[in-house]
């Protein structure tokens, strides 16, 4: 199995898409409950999985183009069929995932096993009737949405006008129209004319969850900016500008670094937007632009071990987070296979652990601590024992329930509320 | 306040403190060009595509006549392929050090 690349719930939290880095799509659906086995209520299994992207190589710019898949975005559904818009560093492709469970019988031109039939032995003309068949469920590209980005997509997201959506690079982003593939415009454009200028990359974009005509971008120097599509064509001039105040005699040589924003997303409310950078998790309000409302640490032990997370490179792990379906609690991961929660009104937080060895199917996971002082106590394990390699970047919360998603590395665990 | 009890509390100076000590080197603009610019050129890797393709050629079909030249040349048959090149690191541990 390879290293999953982002969990991604659709609307009604009955399908389950992750994307890997070998760019294939596995898409797992909730079991209907059954009065048979009410213990196993809701699991999930697999119901497709589909090569989404394959590897490229662009001879022009000696460039390779990974398959990996970066993100992937549902698409509200409209009919019997589920889409969903699955993107790697270039070219972003919608995908119509369908079932097929009735197949014809008894055409008038070719027996049951395909073979034509001779037309001089065919006597009579009957109509062909539908008969049930296994379950088929079928995934096939729609559309591709390529040759926009020179550099590397990092996001892309649905329009509440479901009609169309953005895409993000390092340093534009681009707006589509899902029926239109040859075509897009370009929103926002940060590139310096010169690069040996360039400050600051975008890292996320996300659209407003309500107004079709608001958006977020955040970047590398930890700010986010709102932009309205209504004020003008190009929106390099930002509507709302969010940055928290540095104490500057603080300063050091990571505080950029560890200030970049890997991920940005909209509460449910369209209210808030939460924020990730490399040490915590910030939620703001739309209203308020000079300090975020809330602010959650993580794992704040690890800002005395920048040096040797910056020699090893962890210090640029881009971390994901999401909110759960009343906005009253929000997630992410850590090392270790660990992951946060962190409930806004109790402000109470816990830490769990993803793996094997620590969980046993329907077994209540245990909550873990990282002792940062001098004497460990039993259970508790120290910093420098963390495996920096075993990071959980992807998470994704049910939008409804308690039901949640955690990709570790090449695992995926799904967790829920314990059943009473 | 003290500027040296401050110094010695936060525990990022302190690590700061560590990775110069490391790397004298290192530029003063850490989160600057060099450093996002290797992230914007990930995934290049240089190669001759001309080469590249008739090396791919070549190994599919029976080799052409060489035509003269020396069998023991070894510059056609070491032209590397994409997935040959080992993987250019866009760490920061090399750019870091030539800063």
């Amino acid at each position: 199995a390879d290293i999953i690349s982002t969990v991604e719930f659709n609307y009604s939290g009955d399908l389950l898409a992750t994307g890997d880095k070998g760019g294939r799509v596995v898409i797992f659906q909730r079991e209907q409950e059954s009065k048979s086995r009410p213990h196993s209520r809701g699991e999930y299994n697999v119901y497709s999985t589909f090569q989404s992207h394959e590897p490229e190589f662009d001879y022009l710019k000696s460039l390779e183009i990974e398959e990996k898949i970066n993100k992937i975005r549902w698409l509200p559904q409209q009919n019997a069929a589920h889409f969903l818009l699955s993107t790697n560093d270039k070219t972003i492709k919608l995908w119509k995932i369908s079932e097929r469970d009735k197949r014809a019988e008894g055409y008038n031109l070719k027996d049951e096993d395909g073979r034509l039939r001779d037309p001089f032995r065919i006597t009579s003309l009957r109509v062909p009737i539908l008969k049930p068949m296994d379950l088929m469920v079928e995934a096939s590209p729609r559309r591709i949405f390529a040759n926009a980005h020179t550099y590397h997509i990092n996001s892309i997201s649905v329009n509440s006008d479901h009609e169309t959506y953005l895409s993000a690079d390092d340093l534009r982003i681009n707006l589509w129209h899902l029926e239109i593939t040859d075509r897009s415009f370009n929103i926002v454009d940060i590139k310096p004319a010169n690069m040996e200028e360039l400050t600051e990359v975008i890292t996320a974009a996300e659209f407003h969850p309500h107004h079709c005509n608001v958006f977020v971008y955040s970047s590398s120097k930890g700010t986010i900016r709102l932009c309205d599509m209504r004020s003008s064509a190009l929106c390099d001039r930002h509507s709302k500008f969010f940055e928290e105040p540095e104490d500057p005699s603080s300063r050091s040589f990571f505080s950029e670094i560890i200030s970049s924003i890997s991920d940005v997303k909209f509460s449910h409310s369209g209210r808030y937007m939460m924020t990730r950078d490399y040490l915590s998790v910030k939620v703001w309000d739309l209203n308020m632009e000079n300090r975020p409302v809330e602010t959650y640490q993580v794992h704040e032990y690890l800002r005395s071990k920048l040096c040797s997370l910056y020699e090893n490179d962890c210090i640029f792990d881009k971390f994901e987070c999401c909110w759960n379906g009343s906005d009253s609690a929000i997630m992410t991961g850590s090392y270790n296979n660990f992951f946060r929660m962190f409930d806004r009104n109790t402000r109470r937080d816990i830490t769990l652990e993803a793996s094997r060895e620590s969980s046993k199917p329907r077994a209540i996971l245990k909550p873990r601590k990282v002792c940062t002082g001098g004497k460990r106590k039993k259970d508790e394990i120290s910093v420098d024992s963390l495996d920096f390699n075993k990071k959980i970047l992807h998470t994704a919360w049910h939008p409804m329930e308690n039901i949640i998603a955690v990709a570790a590395t090449n695992n995926l665990y799904i967790f829920q509320d314990k059943i009473n | 306040q003290d500027t040296q009890e401050k110094e010695t509390v936060n525990p990022e100076r302190a690590e700061e403190a560590k990775l110069k000590a490391k790397y004298p080197n290192l530029g003063q603009k850490p989160g600057g060009s060099d450093f996002l610019m290797n992230g914007l050129q990930k995934g290049q890797k240089y190669f001759d595509s001309g080469d590249y393709n008739m090396a791919k050629a070549k190994m599919k079909n029976k080799p052409l006549p060489s035509a003269g030249q020396d069998k023991n040349l070894v510059t056609g048959d070491h032209i590397p392929t994409p997935q040959d090149l080992p993987q250019r690191k866009s760490s920061l541990v090399a750019s870091k050090l030539a800063g």
